[in-house]
């Protein structure tokens, strides 16, 4: 047993589930930063699975037609952003219910990538997807170069995405509008800021994150697509804004978190650690909710979370 | 007042915006070169064409059922409940567990102690997130989307471990499943369908949960900390424990939803690896026929049957032109997202009524005569 | 209320609708056009699509090819995929006996339960169902199975010659059924072969997650693995990495060598047209089941299919082939467990 633990805890393992850890960070910074940004303005978007599952298979089957990752990663984008529309017309114009509208969207998105999938490429196929790319002198650092300097440009663009999701919210006019939409949509429009347009912004922009989420997967990490392959990524992208607490740089904690548990049950069951597999598989969503247990947070919603918004007349 | 055509406006919304989203999905049909006619009959056919279709749709609709009155308790509550198929599923092993332990205890006794240590562990499963909500502001959402992904593992385990079919454990496929329920303990079928007993009792619990709602304090206590937490607060009302309570409540129906299953449909638990492959998606389907139900426990018994209805004919409809199943599932998508969003016209009528009246009783200001008066008189 | 378009657009939408559905006593019947000479007519319930690339595909394509074999004038088949429900699944066979299908195929393990309940009111229609041996003692119901665990044991032989860092790595979805046979005739023919070679496995918990498959493959090779195999749907998402860092990959339930051919060694392809040819026969000549099948290697239902543009050095295939035909004679036995 000693020696089992001794083995779990080598450098060259602990190397190995960080950067496993940050590559399966990735599609969950996407999304869920995404998601942030439509909480931050008063929705909740429970579909993000299926939007994610419409860019990872836009982005698969451009590429594999195109063989230009490029107009692939874009095809996510814009099938991304035809989602968040759709999710936006629904939820904006029509006050539809938000978790609901949600779950309709994930199953749409989860039928329809896979009809598409069946009709279109017809079996499993298999495209090069985002090389890695080692950033000069700093993939070169002994021991952490590789750890975090030696992944496709994908993965490092997650990471950046959160210093500027932060900004944004924080420091820009507009990320000011998105919370003052989120926390008290009347003042908001009472000092002259459209509440639907914002609105519109955030779920697009959600749409679009959460369609290069499923990018990064198809086309970033995997070069590969196959019916529902996110397998339930999507909702725990949506639970790691709740463990952030809207914050970007908590969506990032989480995340990390998240997926640093799970590199670490495959190292656990590489190792031969007797315990069932199963126990192993769940390590990391009982850990997410330890850690948030335990680091109580006073964080709460903002105001007008799944509340629609209505001028009085 | 509600007026007759408001009752009928009501009630017909949901059915003619189900109605256009299969005319967006015959888009796809005739795509794929399959007469929408043709499909569509089918899936009226399915749910609806035999009585063994109704029957099907009636045993589809009772996990929607009382995942649904859950769901109604959670959303008064102003609690969104996403862990049904979790919650189904805990519900069910300890419910399998009291059939399986038993087995020479008379079927009178067995079937209402399943029932009830499935309500218990659902309730269990379900009140973990409202503590961890109401006493550690942790998010339901998060805490039940991480509580389906252990239950599914668990289940995964015991069904290949502990609680595996001797007789599967000794060959060599040794498929996940637990033994089958004795004779006795399986609910009373209407034969030769598999219409059960559960359904029954669903409905039963509909009206149950309507009276718990609006007839007793709790309910209305769920209700008053779901409409405005900081006024209960005030009002003395502890909003921790009802919170939890609703959550609690939510939970043990989903986990009764999941005995059911077992003793009403399948007699046994068997795992394909997922969660929905136990609970058919229940845990999210009941959270839409709840909505559609108005959020009301007795608009959900008849809105769990349509959606039932739909998903039992959207089956059929598969088998008969043969399209991809996958195809299904964006339908049903759709259906949601259309029936949802038709909600809209629905409550724009409302609010047109209650102005009307509002108008009918206040007396008018003089003014606001005048001009309406004149208006109209410009139309002469 | 008619005044508001929208409304009166549902509403018109509505009435067409109501209208087709109406229309629906107008549809052809479908089947029994020629008496004459009736086609052998089978109907399939699977749990994922007939393009996984793994155990329904498999059935799809025996399917295809005793048509093409039989004619499709004499054969023809419908399915029901992504019967991953397993009530639902239920109500699809009996729906499908219920048209009277000459063999209903419930494929699937976790459909047994089910068939057990519904053969019964249907003895004149044949049911087969796996992968298991179980028939139920009902007459009417065939059982089939694939002795996956063989070419496992032929691909495990293989991977422990080719591994040069002696450690290998196993990728699967939940620890049951085909998935267990297959990783347990894999580990014992590494072993049998090199006894000192490591084989790590790891169950992922799902057959969907293909990102946590990928996952797992990089800590296999990030653990010094050089050779890996894996089983289930979600595993093209490990062949890609194998194919990433030039990790030799064995296949399983369907032939993907087309995912990755540079890397792509053996596959074990299941053939259940042989158990599928005999049931056919089996009926015709009147018996409707209360037998269970295997395919394996013996009987031609598992093939193992080497990819040609992999460069198998030839005393690799000489073993290969040389334990096949052991497990073909019954020299070599495989211990389950």
């Amino acid at each position: 047993m000693e020696g089992l633990l001794e083995k779990v805890l080598s450098l060259s393992v602990l190397l190995g589930m960080l950067t496993s850890g940050i590559r399966l960070a990735t599609p969950y910074l996407y999304a869920a930063i995404g998601e942030t940004f439509g909480q931050r303005s008063g929705v909740l978007n429970l579909g993000v699975e299926g939007q994610m599952l419409m860019g990872a298979f836009a982005a698969f089957y451009v590429t594999w037609r195109t063989g230009n990752l490029l107009l692939g990663l874009l095809a996510a984008v814009v099938v991304g952003a035809l989602m968040g529309l759709a999710m936006a017309v629904v939820t904006v114009n029509l006050h539809a219910e938000q978790g609901i509208s949600g779950i309709g969207f994930y199953l749409f998105g989860l039928g329809m990538s896979d009809l598409l999938f069946q009709k279109l490429l017809g079996t499993v196929r298999t495209v090069e997807p985002f090389p890695d790319l080692p950033i000069p002198l700093l993939s070169d650092i002994p021991l952490l170069g590789p750890v975090f300097f030696r992944h496709n440009v994908l993965v490092y663009a997650a990471y950046l995405l959160v210093p500027l999701a932060w900004f944004v919210l924080n420091k820009t006019t507009l990320g000011l509008n998105i919370r003052s939409v989120g926390e008290n949509p009347e003042a908001a429009d009472s000092l002259g800021i459209s509440v639907a347009r914002v609105r519109y912004f955030t779920i697009i922009l959600g749409g679009v994150l959460s369609g290069i989420a499923g990018a990064a997967l198809s086309v970033g990490l995997l070069g590969v697509f196959q019916q529902n392959m996110t397998s339930g990524l999507g909702f725990i992208a949506v639970a790691l804004v709740y463990f952030g607490a809207w914050r970007p740089l908590g969506v990032l904690a989480g995340a990390l978190i998240f997926s640093l548990v799970n590199a670490m049950q495959l190292w656990v069951q590489v190792l031969g650690v007797p315990i069932p597999s199963e126990l192993a598989v769940m390590m990391p969503y009982i850990l997410t909710i330890v850690v948030l247990v335990l680091t109580v947070s006073r964080a709460r919603p903002p105001s007008a979370l799944t509340k629609p918004f209505e001028r009085e007349a | 007042m509600k007026r007759l055509t408001d009752v009928l406006f009501d009630a017909l919304l949901p059915l003619l915006a189900a109605s256009l989203a299969l005319l967006v999905g015959a888009v796809f049909l005739m795509v794929m070169r399959v007469n929408p006619l043709t499909a569509y009959a089918a899936l009226v056919e399915g749910a609806f064409g035999t009585p063994n279709a109704v029957a099907e749709t009636l045993v589809k609709a009772t996990p929607l059922l009382l995942v649904g009155l859950g769901i109604c308790i959670a959303f008064q509550a102003n609690v969104i409940n996403i862990g049904g198929e979790g919650q189904m599923i805990v519900g069910a092993i300890l419910g399998t567990l009291v059939g399986l332990t038993f087995t020479d205890w008379p079927g009178w006794v067995v079937i209402p102690l399943a029932m009830l240590t499935g309500f218990v562990g659902g309730a269990l499963w379900g009140g973990i997130p409202g503590v961890l909500k109401a006493y550690f502001n942790v998010n339901e959402i998060l805490s039940t989307v991480m509580m389906n992904a252990i239950a599914v593992q668990i289940m995964n385990y015991l069904l290949r471990g502990p609680m595996i079919d001797p007789v599967q454990k000794a060959m060599a496929s040794e498929i996940p499943q637990t033994a089958a329920l004795e004779m006795a303990f399986r609910l009373p079928r209407w034969v030769p369908t598999r219409l059960h007993l559960g359904t029954l009792l669903a409905v039963v619990l509909a009206v149950v949960v309507h009276v718990f709602l609006w007839h007793t304090v709790w309910g209305y206590r769920i209700r008053a900390v779901g409409k405005n937490p900081d006024a209960s607060r005030y009002a003395g009302i502890p909003v921790k424990r009802y919170t939890v309570l609703a959550l609690l409540l939510s939970g043990a129906f989903a986990g009764l939803a999941g005995v059911v299953q077992v003793y009403g449909v399948n007699y046994r638990m068997i795992t394909d690896g997922s969660a929905s492959g136990f609970t058919g998606n229940a845990g999210f389907n009941g959270i839409v026929a709840a909505l559609f139900g108005g959020l009301h426990p007795l608009g959900t018994v008849p809105a769990s049957v349509l959606f039932g209805a739909l998903l039992v004919g959207a089956n059929k409809m598969q088998r008969a032109v043969q399209v991809p199943s996958a195809l299904v599932i964006a339908l049903n998508g759709l259906v949601v997202v259309f029936v949802v969003s038709s909600e809209y016209w629905r409550r724009r009528r409302q609010r047109r009524r209650m102005a009307l009246q509002r108008e009918a009783e206040a007396p008018r200001p003089v003014q606001e005569t005048a001009a309406a008066s004149s208006a109209s008189g410009g139309q002469d | 209320m008619f005044r508001n378009p929208l409304f009166r657009l549902l509403l018109v939408f509505g009435l067409a609708l109501g209208l087709l559905a109406a229309c629906k006593g107008q549809q052809p019947a479908t089947p029994a056009a020629e008496e004459a000479k009736k086609p052998f007519r089978v109907a399939v319930v699977m749990p994922s699509a007939i393009n996984d690339l793994a155990f329904s595909q498999s059935m799809y394509d025996a399917l295809v090819a005793i048509q093409k074999e039989r004619g499709e004038e004499n054969f023809q088949f419908v399915y029901s995929d992504g019967m991953y429900v397993v009530d639902d699944a239920a109500a699809a066979i009996r729906d499908y006996a219920t048209q009277g299908y000459d063999l209903v195929i419930a494929h699937g393990s976790q459909y047994g339960s089910s068939l057990q309940e519904i053969a019964p009111d249907f003895p004149n229609t044949s049911f087969a169902w796996g992968t298991t041996v179980e028939t139920f003692g009902l007459p009417n119901v065939f059982a089939y199975e694939a002795a996956s665990e063989q070419g496992g044991y032929v691909n495990g032989v293989m991977a422990a010659m080719l591994t040069k860092s002696g450690v290998i790595g196993v990728v699967g979805p939940i620890e049951t059924g085909d998935a267990k046979r297959y990783v347990d005739g894999f580990v014992a023919g590494v072993k049998a072969t090199k006894p000192d070679a490591t084989v790590n496995v790891n169950w992922i918990g799902s057959f969907s997650d293909v990102s946590l498959a990928a996952e797992a493959a990089k800590t296999h090779i990030a653990a010094g693995a050089d050779v890996m195999t894996g089983t289930a749907q979600m595993v093209v998402g490990a062949i890609g990495v194998a194919k990433e860092h030039g990790v030799l990959w064995f296949g399983t339930q369907a032939d993907q060598t087309s995912l990755a051919p540079e890397i792509v060694v053996a596959n074990q392809v299941y053939h259940w047209e042989v158990v599928l040819n005999q049931m056919i026969d089996l009926i015709q000549q009147g018996t409707l089941g209360g037998r269970s099948f295997a395919i394996d290697l013996a009987n031609g239902g598992i093939v193992m299919v080497y990819n040609p543009q992999f460069d198998l050095p030839d005393d690799v295939k000489a073993a290969a082939e040389k334990t096949i035909e052991g497990i073909k004679k019954g020299e070599i036995t495989i211990p389950l467990k």
